[in-house]
């Protein structure tokens, strides 16, 4: 319960600390972006500026405290301004509409990621002394050090546009709807195929090097050793033995990687312009819509640590040392 | 202790290839001029204008861009300024790490409190979008600020591994021993417990600078670098920004991305050697 209680603490404190940054973030940054933007955006109605305005805390008439207070109000009410781009739609209204297509992407391809990221790499562990076990792992190196966008350029140009099996970008086929129900589920497969692939395989690369290593750690320890020599099977040493311990820590490394996999997303969404999160923040950047900007950034966070709370708890689950302390 | 380790690291055939790779980057990277055939912002020469888009001939061994640009030397001269941002953030970050691990790990009490509270929150924030977010507002476009962004953001996860290797460092007997005969805590912290991690500074300048050469190509691809600069993040931007793709460019696309991964591989490479010189039992045996 305590261990419980004390990720719970955490998590609420995070989120303070989270909320406090993004507020602080513009009001920090020197110069002033919101000058530039009112001028880039001359012409614009009085309670779009406005709007601007209050997402830099420009209103020198309060004070920040007063304007502090006010944001998290105005966040507690589930208002996070307006969108300048979308103007005058509020930002929630059109971040709403990307959340569910990251949120699958990136899911989907995030356990697919873990899975095969750690089953490769409790065979190289394994198979550690064989050639073919350094080229694999040579090989993911390699596709590691590269940019995740430019990796989704190079299947779009090979797999999309040199040899048209997948769409060049988007989430649907133009003109689909939910209401053509399979077709719809059809298309939004076949379109997530190439920008799945994409996260999955450049993010494999943490999870394999991570199972790895630990594996090989777990390996070398006297338990193992004495399960040999009981002449327990192969594969009972690897599987109960050895991959069990080995992949505890990875779980725990989750939220690490976890920032990886949230920027290789959104730049996958970037380059297949596919309707997600990614793809709105890279249009905000575009278009300097600094309220959108923010609301993006903080759900990014607010994401994260609610994965890290859920991988503690899997954590409380499967490694009694937590669970028995919480006990106590 | 660091003489055993360099002879270690250059007897390992993955840091030696890393070595190589880098040399050559370096190379390229001073000889520039002497390597590429034409100026990076080079559009014609006496025989006239250059073909737009052209595909790689003997004239242009990479083909030409939108503007006319010789991909090949620009693809050289961007090395200059990839690598510089790469291992400059790297130096950078690595010192902060280094000085706030030394710091938390051996003072402890409240200047550790401090320290990790602050890590803690910059571990759990994921660093790609924070790092969109403030470049975002920063309005001066260049390599400085970008340097300044990465460096902000990326020395967390290695002020995290230092400091806690540097914690069960000062509890080892040698410094007990030094502090017991009255060393004074910076002799201690540079004689005894520097050499004792000079692994982990050296794996947390590879992998930040890997972090750094990336994160820079991907700040650039995004726009928000200095688009007139020439590095192989703004050849990606322009790539992307003037559909590449679709015209079928590949030599226009393909060499910088390839650049920025052999780069990045040259230090995974030697940042995966010093894990194995470091970890006996992760070397093969």
């Amino acid at each position: 319960m305590k261990y419980f209680l004390r990720r719970i603490l955490w998590l609420v404190f995070a989120i303070f600390i989270a909320l406090t940054i993004n507020f602080m973030l513009p009001r920090l940054m020197p110069g002033d972006p919101a000058i530039i933007l009112i001028q880039r955006l001359e012409g614009l109605e009085p309670a779009a500026i406005n709007a601007v305005r209050n997402a830099f805390g420009l209103e020198t008439d309060k004070n920040i405290i007063i304007q502090y207070k006010d944001y998290l109000i105005d966040l507690l009410h589930g208002d996070l301004g307006i969108s300048i781009s979308h103007y005058p739609t509020p930002v929630w209204n059109v971040l709403r509409k990307a959340l569910p297509w990251t949120i699958g992407l990136m899911g989907i391809s995030t356990v697919l990621s873990f899975i095969f990221g750690t089953l490769i790499g409790i065979t190289l562990a394994w198979k550690r002394k064989s050639r073919i076990s350094d080229a694999v792992l040579g090989l993911f190196l390699f596709i590691r050090s590269f940019p995740y966008f430019w990796f989704g350029l190079i299947l779009v140009y090979f797999l999309a546009f040199n040899n048209p099996i997948f769409p060049l970008g988007g989430a649907t086929k133009v003109g689909l709807m939910p209401a053509d129900g399979w077709e719809y589920i059809k298309s939004i497969l076949y379109h997530g195929i190439l920008p799945g692939m994409t996260i999955t395989i450049t993010s494999m690369g943490y999870w394999i090097l991570t199972i790895r290593n630990n594996m090989i750690n777990v390996l070398a320890e006297d338990y193992i050793t004495v399960a040999k020599a009981k002449g327990l099977s192969m594969s009972r040493i690897k599987n109960l033995y050895a991959a069990k311990n080995a992949i505890l820590p990875s779980v725990s490394g989750f939220a690490m990687a976890l920032g990886f996999v949230i920027g290789g997303s959104l730049l996958t969404e970037m380059v297949f312009s596919y309707p997600g999160v990614g793809f709105m923040l890279y249009q905000a950047v575009q278009q300097q819509d600094y309220p959108l900007l923010q609301a993006i950034f903080l759900f990014i966070i607010l994401g994260v640590l609610f994965s890290n709370f859920i991988a503690d708890l899997v954590i409380m689950i499967l490694d009694p040392r937590v669970r028995d302390g919480a006990k106590k | 202790m660091i003489k055993d380790m360099l002879k270690l690291f250059i007897t390992n055939r993955k840091a030696l290839l890393g070595v190589i790779i880098l040399s050559i980057f370096i190379f390229i990277a001073v000889f520039a001029p002497l390597i590429a055939p034409y100026h990076p912002k080079q559009s014609s020469d006496q025989e006239g204008k250059f073909q737009l888009r052209a595909a790689p001939s003997s004239k242009h061994l990479l083909g030409t861009s939108h503007a006319g640009y010789d991909i090949f030397s620009r693809l050289i001269y961007g090395t200059r300024l990839s690598l510089m941002v790469g291992i400059v953030t790297g130096v950078i970050t690595t010192f902060i790490a280094l000085t706030l691990g030394l710091l938390g790990g051996y003072y402890g009490g409240v200047i550790d409190d401090i320290i990790s509270f602050i890590n803690n929150i910059f571990l759990v924030i994921p660093s790609l979008p924070l790092i969109i977010v403030i470049a975002s507002y920063i309005t001066i476009r260049g390599v400085w600020p970008i340097i300044f962004v990465l460096s902000f953001t990326g020395w967390a996860w290695g002020t995290r591994v230092i400091r806690s290797q540097v914690l069960t460092v000062r509890e080892r007997e040698f410094v007990k021993v030094a502090e017991v005969l009255g060393e004074k805590p910076l002799v201690i912290v540079f004689r005894e417990i520097l050499p004792n991690i000079i692994s982990l500074v050296m794996a947390t300048f590879f992998t930040s600078t890997i972090a750094a050469v990336i994160g820079e190509a991907t700040l650039e691809f995004i726009g928000l670098g200095n688009i007139s600069a020439v590095t192989w993040g703004t050849m990606l931007y322009w790539a992307q920004n003037n559909a590449a793709l679709l015209y079928n460019a590949w030599w226009w696309f393909l060499p910088p991305g390839l650049f920025i991964g052999l780069l990045g591989t040259s230090f995974a490479l030697m940042n995966f050697a010093i894990d194995e010189i470091s970890n006996p039992k992760i070397r093969k045996r």
